[in-house]
């Protein structure tokens, strides 16, 4: 139980960031966070305690393994994350360039 | 005929990674390339729609079917509504891109353009045929990155900031959906749509569901833009190339927000009053604010997205009273003209939308500017834009003979069967509202005294824009054929059927 607590107040940990931070990079880390507590959540699905990796081996009496599912939806998930953090980090460094600040309230163009 | 429906996403893939890498070789070939293969994908789709007929076809992907009624692999599921979908993503596409030929011909780095147009396409095919819930995020989240890019594409300062909350929110978006997918799987041990909803039938732990349906409902809401979750959109789409506008407004948000939430909560989650509920505010609370916001704008594509999401409200508000109908299981007559007019809605909404986005960027391609006071006078000057833009501002504010009047006018008359007259009230409100601000457009973009001084010099747009123009006119009138009955028995009755028989999805998956 106190795992996936754990895992909440992570989630808990990057939304505050993604809320209250003014700059555009710690938006961005913090909405990386936000998504890792979620990618441990799902990986916490798929275990069974005292399980091993699900590789079967007809040598060993080992019967219980753990969900090979979840982890290969977190690996593309991750994948997935990655693509979209790279894309925010090269509009972040295209903003600097045409504002020179990192700090949202200077940019501020869209409105109404 | 199953053998065709993984070619819908493998043909655009393979010609975004073929443009991306001979585009820089061979001069001209994304131009020509990227149409052509929007055009085998329309020949591919009506050969579906013409032998489908109301059934459903399954394709097992890697030959992992059905291993004692339990599904291994992943499905691809193609069936009447889903071919619909497909109907709308590909013309449009087609158009959007025809449109573009001359429209991107200013931009740096075309071929990229091309390449990440055939990106969205293939996304947006892989969502509508998917029939595994996991499978179905990661082609949401193909079609929604690519347009993140194409959102940026102008790199100037208001395209990367919208681009940049549009990517926030989005990615919120995703790790609610994902989370939901967790949850689901959790509880359930599988992640295919047929199974999991053999698994709520058999009975399940209430609270826990209505859970996992609220993060969905935010999730796809995200996606879709519907009223508290709608920041991005007017950003997002005002600042994008406009056939791109074209594309996001009228098909992404359809493809992966409403069909999506259309798809679960029909063939997936038992139907629940709660939900119905929430789906039927929302779409009405979507319905009324966005047409008022949309009103006090001077930007023509902000007006235009605006619109949009009160657009998008119809269709969620017929679809929750087709649930809430269906759910008192007395006025079944009632029910379908709901969902009929919601499908109806959203095909109508693609056609009048696209045509609408396609007028303002072909004044911003002549004119430089989206203030719509600083048009006027452009009647004479441009007379296809004019007329077309005419024809599909009375379309979507509901004018006959033109499509917007006849679906609005089945769900209006839906809502006062089903005894709800406050909606039908307020949908008849908001069609006035349209009108107004629609009104609003014509005059000071087309009839007002020019302020402009170099109206003499201003010239029609080029071919393949005005041509892409006309198309989409000519549908606007075309597609209010689909009000007669026999007609729409041919065409909307087979899709109408497979959310009114929300078992049969499964069922005829999973082979029971």
């Amino acid at each position: 139980m106190t795992v996936y607590l754990l895992c909440f107040a992570l989630f808990l940990v990057g939304l505050y960031g993604l809320i209250t931070r003014r700059n555009l990079i710690k938006i961005i880390i913090s909405k990386s966070i936000t998504e890792f507590s979620i990618f441990l959540i799902l990986v916490l699905i798929g275990y069974i305690d005292k399980g091993l990796a699900p590789i079967v081996d007809p040598g060993t009496s080992q019967q219980i393994y753990v969900d090979p599912l979840p982890q290969a939806m977190v690996l593309t998930a991750i994948v997935i994350g990655l693509a979209t953090t790279a894309m925010l980090m090269a509009i972040a460094i295209r903003l600097y360039r045409k504002y020179k600040t990192f700090d949202i309230r200077e940019i501020k163009n869209l409105r109404g | 005929m199953d053998a065709l429906i993984p070619l819908f996403i493998v043909i655009p893939l393979i010609s975004a990674f073929l443009i991306m890498i001979l585009g820089k070789l061979v001069k001209g070939f994304h131009r020509y390339f990227a149409p052509f293969t929007l055009l085998v994908l329309i020949a591919m789709t009506i050969i579906v729609f013409a032998n489908l007929g109301g059934s459903s076809i399954q394709y097992a992907v890697g030959g992992w079917g059905l291993e004692k009624g339990i599904p291994v692999g992943i499905f691809m599921v193609l069936d009447a509504f889903s071919v619909l979908m497909l109907c709308i993503i590909n013309l449009l596409g087609f158009i959007a891109l025809f449109y573009s030929i001359s429209y991107m011909a200013k931009y740096t780095a075309e071929s990229n353009y091309y390449s990440l147009f055939c990106l969205i396409i293939a996304g947006m095919n892989g969502v509508v045929l998917s029939g595994d819930l996991f499978n179905l995020c990661v082609f949401l989240e193909v079609s929604v990155i690519a347009s993140y890019a194409l959102v940026a594409f102008g790199v100037g300062k208001t395209e990367l900031e919208a681009s940049y909350k549009y990517q926030i929110l989005g990615s919120l978006g995703f790790m609610l959906i994902l989370l939901a997918v967790g949850l689901i799987y959790w509880k359930t041990k599988t992640l295919n749509i047929a199974d999991v909803r053999q698994v709520f039938e058999a009975g399940y732990n209430q609270p826990y569901y209505i859970f996992v349906q609220i993060l969905l409902i935010a999730g796809f809401g995200l996606k879709a833009a519907v009223i508290p979750f709608h920041a991005w959109l007017p950003d997002a789409h005002s600042s994008a190339p406009s056939p791109i506008s074209a594309m996001l407004s009228g098909v992404l948000i359809k493809a992966v927000g409403i069909y999506v939430i259309i798809r679960l909560f029909f063939n997936m989650f038992v139907f629940s009053h709660e939900i119905a509920l929430v789906l039927t505010a929302l779409g009405a609370i979507s319905m009324v604010v966005g047409s008022l916001l949309a009103i006090v704008q001077w930007d023509l594509k902000r007006m235009l997205a605006y619109s949009s999401i009160s657009q998008i409200g119809y269709v969620l508000m017929a679809m929750g009273m087709g649930i809430l109908l269906l759910l008192k299981g007395n006025n079944e007559a009632a029910a379908i003209l709901a969902i009929g007019g919601g499908i109806y809605h959203m095909i109508n909404h693609a056609v009048f939308k696209g045509l609408l986005f396609l007028n303002a960027g072909a004044i911003e391609h002549r004119l430089d500017t989206r203030k719509l006071k600083e048009m006027g006078g452009l009647s004479s000057a441009m007379p296809i834009t004019s007329t077309t833009s005419f024809m599909g501002s009375m379309s979507i504010s509901g004018i006959p003979p033109f499509n917007g009047f006849f679906s609005k006018l089945i769900i209006i008359i839906a809502a006062i069967n089903g005894r709800f007259y406050l909606l039908a009230t307020l949908a008849v409100v908001v069609s006035i509202i349209t009108l107004a601000y629609f009104l609003k457009f014509q005059r000071f973009a087309f009839f007002n005294k020019s302020a402009n001084k170099a109206l003499s010099k201003i010239r029609e747009v080029p071919f393949p824009m005005s041509f892409s123009m006309i198309i989409l006119a000519t549908l606007c009138l075309a597609l209010s054929l689909l009000a007669i009955p026999s007609v729409s028995e041919l065409i909307l009755r087979p899709a109408i059927d497979v959310l009114m028989q929300s078992d049969l999805y499964s069922t005829t998956i999973i082979g029971i």
